[in-house]
């Protein structure tokens, strides 16, 4: 067994200075995510799965504590390009295509011409989105233009995937189908995923390791490692071993709103 | 053509209204004359006097028109006399103005968006600069560029040897091209600063990911969602610096230009002239702004971002 650790949370605290008094978003994180893990953070809206996300992209500073990816601090990573990152709403830039979307990055990281255009018909292929390459992002649905934010993030093959709710906008159809394209694409990439959801079957069915977190302050309340094989059809969904995981994370977060009160 | 009945009407009641008024305006002189000849005006002869008249209070709109056609069909383009040969003095200063002003107003934009030490020292100023009257600015400048010599775009000198003369419009170009830019610059300043931040967090964050540069930051991200604020700057800063070209030619010599068509005109009471100056800066400005009007549609079309 080689484990590589490739995220590594320690003692992490975060706090958010506002002008109407302090939010406490992150308290005494510990986390350590394994080279090729899928890991789900789930938690009620304002715990700070976001921050947390954000706080491993170096997009937010942590008030105490650390986070180490791919063995570097942070922001060395992130000048690394070490991650592609899906925001929670697409952010695709309107004056450009969804072909000149997901070319941005790979202008912006130097790929050569010919790759660049190789890399985006693979990365739409992907997310089900061929021949829409050329079309404008208001031309396309919510949950469409979510799928081009995706591909957006996988077109330059970063090893780490964070992604911020990627699919809370879409159907259960698409988001089923999607599900099992990222499950694929994890599985034949070898890539580390760090996921956030509210859906309950959504992070027992993709995860290895399901974080369950609880607000004011967020911090973590339970991890759960998965014992589902890595092979997963959809109907796993119905095994006992599936309904025990969920049990458990339903009870992990319940147990967080207990505290609350 | 939706439009076309609703256009008219207002046209049509403009024009009742110019022609009442002209009457009304224009007819103390009309009795003023009769009553020196001891003669009394009928009705039918005051409407016809007070439309008809060399220097009225307020001119027919078909004097105008008239006077339009004269001097600009009617005259050769090189006379002193030709509205054609006085627009395009005002035009060529309002052009080269616009363009000093956009170019120093984009500028002034990026650096006060890069820089802490611009963002709290220009704007004050920028904001100063406008609240002169330009009409107490303008005579200085005029005097300050003609002491230290620069007031030709091309010296004689310089133009003779490349056009084998001096072109009349750049004769006293300088100082109007720089009063014409003191206008048109702040709007581009305004609306640039303001389109230049106009992403959002999340789309700056998305580059701060690519570990993109500063200068990418700005070609592929604050640059585009600016467009459709410069547009709207431009449009501003045109009619702007229209107007500060004309204005500039109330003091600038040689006494040139819509502007000095206008001042003239109203030296001597040639009220029809001022008038049909009026009406060609109108005509121009229109024109410009409606020039800039489709390059606008036009670009954003190609960004897909026209609604
Ligand atoms: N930039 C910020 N400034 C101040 N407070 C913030 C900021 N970002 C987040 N917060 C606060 O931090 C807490 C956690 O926010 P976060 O966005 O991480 O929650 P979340 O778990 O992602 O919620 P959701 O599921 O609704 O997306 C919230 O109380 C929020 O108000
Ligand atoms: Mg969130």
């Amino acid at each position: 067994m080689t484990t590589e650790t490739v995220i590594k949370a320690e003692n992490l605290d975060l706090t958010f200075h506002t002008n109407d008094g302090d939010v406490h978003a992150l308290k005494d994180i510990n986390l350590d995510i394994q080279k090729g893990d899928f890991v789900s953070f789930i938690g009620p809206s304002g715990c700070g799965k976001t921050t947390f996300l954000r706080t491993i992209a170096a997009l937010e500073t942590p008030t105490a504590g650390s986070v180490c990816v791919n063995g570097m601090p942070a922001d060395e990573a992130r000048k690394n390009r070490a991650y592609g990152y899906v925001f929670q709403a697409a952010g695709l830039y309107p004056w450009r295509t969804i072909r000149g979307n997901i070319r941005l990055p790979l202008e912006i990281m130097g790929f050569p011409k010919k790759e660049q255009e190789d890399h985006i018909s693979k990365v739409l292929d992907l997310v089900d989105l061929r021949g829409f390459g050329k079309k404008f992002p208001w031309q396309l649905s919510g949950g469409m233009q979510q799928r081009a934010s995706i591909a957006r993030a996988l077109a330059f093959n970063a090893d780490i995937l964070l992604m911020d709710e990627p699919f809370g906008a879409l159907d259960e159809i698409v988001r089923d189908h999607l599900n099992e394209q990222l499950l694929k694409l994890w599985d034949r990439t070898n890539k580390t995923i760090a996921f956030v959801t509210h859906s309950i079957p959504e992070a027992v069915y993709l995860s290895t390791k399901i974080v369950v977190m609880s607000p004011r302050p967020g911090r973590i309340s339970d991890v759960i490692e998965s014992t589902l094989p890595r092979e997963r059809p959809l109907d796993i969904r119905d095994t006992k071993e599936f309904l025990d995981i969920a049990h458990r994370v339903r009870e992990g977060l319940r147990a967080g709103h207990a505290y609350d009160e | 053509m939706r439009n076309f009945f609703p256009v008219i009407t207002v046209v049509a009641a403009i024009m009742v209204i110019w022609y009442g008024a002209s009457v009304w305006m224009n007819s103390k002189w009309v009795y003023d004359q009769a009553a020196r000849a001891g003669t009394e005006v009928s009705f039918g002869e005051l409407v016809k006097d007070t439309w008809s008249q060399e220097r009225p209070v307020l001119p027919a709109p078909h004097q105008i028109v008239a006077e339009l056609y004269k001097s600009t069909v009617e005259k050769k383009i090189t006379s002193k006399r030709s509205l054609v040969f006085h627009g395009w003095i005002t035009l060529s200063a309002t052009l080269l103005g616009f363009i000093f002003g956009t170019g120093m107003g984009i500028l002034l934009a990026i650096g006060i968006v890069h820089n802490r030490a611009m963002d709290m020292s220009v704007m004050p100023w920028a904001i100063a600069s406008q609240t002169v009257p330009i009409i107490a600015i303008a005579p200085m400048i005029v005097v300050v560029m003609s002491t230290i010599g620069a007031t030709d775009f091309l010296g004689k000198g310089a133009a003779t040897a490349l056009f084998g003369y001096q072109p009349a419009f750049m004769q006293g170009l300088l100082p109007k091209a720089v009063i014409a830019a003191y206008l048109s610059f702040f709007p581009v300043v305004v609306g640039m600063v303001k389109g230049l931040r106009s992403p959002d967090n999340m789309q700056l964050d998305l580059l701060k990911t690519y570990n993109a540069s500063k200068s990418r930051t700005f070609w592929s991200l604050r640059l585009p969602s600016s467009t459709p604020y410069l547009f709207t700057s431009l449009k501003i800063g045109m009619a702007g610096a229209l107007v500060g070209a004309i204005v500039s030619e109330l003091s600038a010599s040689p006494l040139r230009g819509l502007g000095a068509r206008m001042l003239t005109g109203s030296y001597y009471g040639q009220t029809i002239q001022i008038w049909a100056a009026l009406f060609a800066a109108a005509a121009m400005a229109a024109t410009l702004v409606g020039i800039i009007g489709m390059i606008e549609r036009y670009s954003l079309q190609r960004m897909g971002m026209a609604k």
